[in-house]
């Protein structure tokens, strides 16, 4: 079994949201707290603008694994970074690990309470009995569990966001750059960070 | 014990509270067979697709193959470029 990724085509994300509305919905997660999000760069400017939708990216060596003090993070064998909401403290150092904002923190009551950890789990639960209501209150829908994908993936109308077997989607990807001949630029460090001998920015643009 | 060994004890003393804080741990947390790092969690495939009666895939319970084969098809349904043809 390979692991499970999300990989998200800038090229066809057009920013509906849908797959932030289908995990809000899919999860019943509370108000204050996006596992999913839609970053959208050169807002506006035509043929500039990029839209990804990002969550956690279940990472293979997984910064809020390491750096949490009370070790409640574990890995399924599907390479799926999975806590435990009985050993999380709410201390906020994930957070602060995470390259991606993954980590969301609930508030409530008067003083903005900060409570326990909450992020995408791949639609994978918690470690609760598998589909039993205290797994889906505290840690949302099992969907690997029914034989399904992630909601957010699945949804998705232009297919931008692909979530399962990362051998699986990179080939769809794959082929689908090979179609229309462009989109593999959007990953890696010259995209990132510039290339030496590449142009500034369009006149305008913004982050 | 003369006053140049103190010196000596204290200097051992201070260069080994000094580099005790040179050592390097581990920071990947390590696999603990038969759990999730030490967390319990049931299986995918240890589910019953057929008590679900609102099942993604049909797998045999148990049976890890036919859960990633089932998840597999599924995940192959993502590609519109195979759905169309």
């Amino acid at each position: 079994m390979a692991r499970m990724k999300f990989l998200c085509d800038a090229e066809r994300c057009i920013e509906c949201n849908g797959c932030v509305t289908a995990c809000k919905n899919e999860n019943e997660v509370p108000w204050g707290v996006n596992r999913r999000r839609v970053v959208t760069i050169n807002d506006g400017i035509v043929g500039a603008e990029k839209s990804i939708s990002v969550a956690c990216m279940h990472c293979s060596d997984a910064p809020c694994m390491a750096v949490c003090p009370v070790d409640c993070f574990y890995r399924t064998d599907e390479g799926v970074v999975l806590h435990d909401k009985d050993l999380c403290i709410g201390c906020g150092y994930c957070f602060y690990a995470c390259p991606f904002g993954a980590p969301q923190f609930p508030q409530a009551g008067a003083f903005g309470l900060r409570g326990k950890m909450d992020k995408c789990t791949f639609c994978a639960g918690g470690p609760e009995k598998d589909l039993s209501q205290e797994e889906f209150s505290k840690y949302g829908s099992n969907r690997l569990a029914q034989g399904k994908l992630p909601a957010c993936a699945e949804m998705c109308s232009t297919k931008a966001l692909l979530g399962g077997d990362g051998d699986v989607i990179a080939d769809i990807y794959r082929q689908r750059v090979l179609k229309r001949g462009k989109g593999s630029e959007v990953w890696g460090w010259g995209t990132a960070y510039g290339k030496p001998d590449q142009k500034a920015a369009p006149a305008g643009a913004k982050s | 014990m003369t006053a140049r060994n103190f010196v000596f004890a204290g200097a051992a003393l201070l260069l080994a509270l000094g580099l005790g804080a040179c050592g390097e741990r581990e920071q990947v947390i390590v696999y603990k067979q038969g759990k999730y790092q030490g967390k319990p969690d049931t299986k995918p495939w240890e589910n019953d697709s057929a008590a679900n009666p609102y099942p993604g895939s049909r797998w045999s319970k148990g049976d890890k193959t036919s859960w990633e084969s089932a998840v597999r098809t599924r995940n192959l349904a993502q590609n519109e470029y195979t759905r169309a043809e």
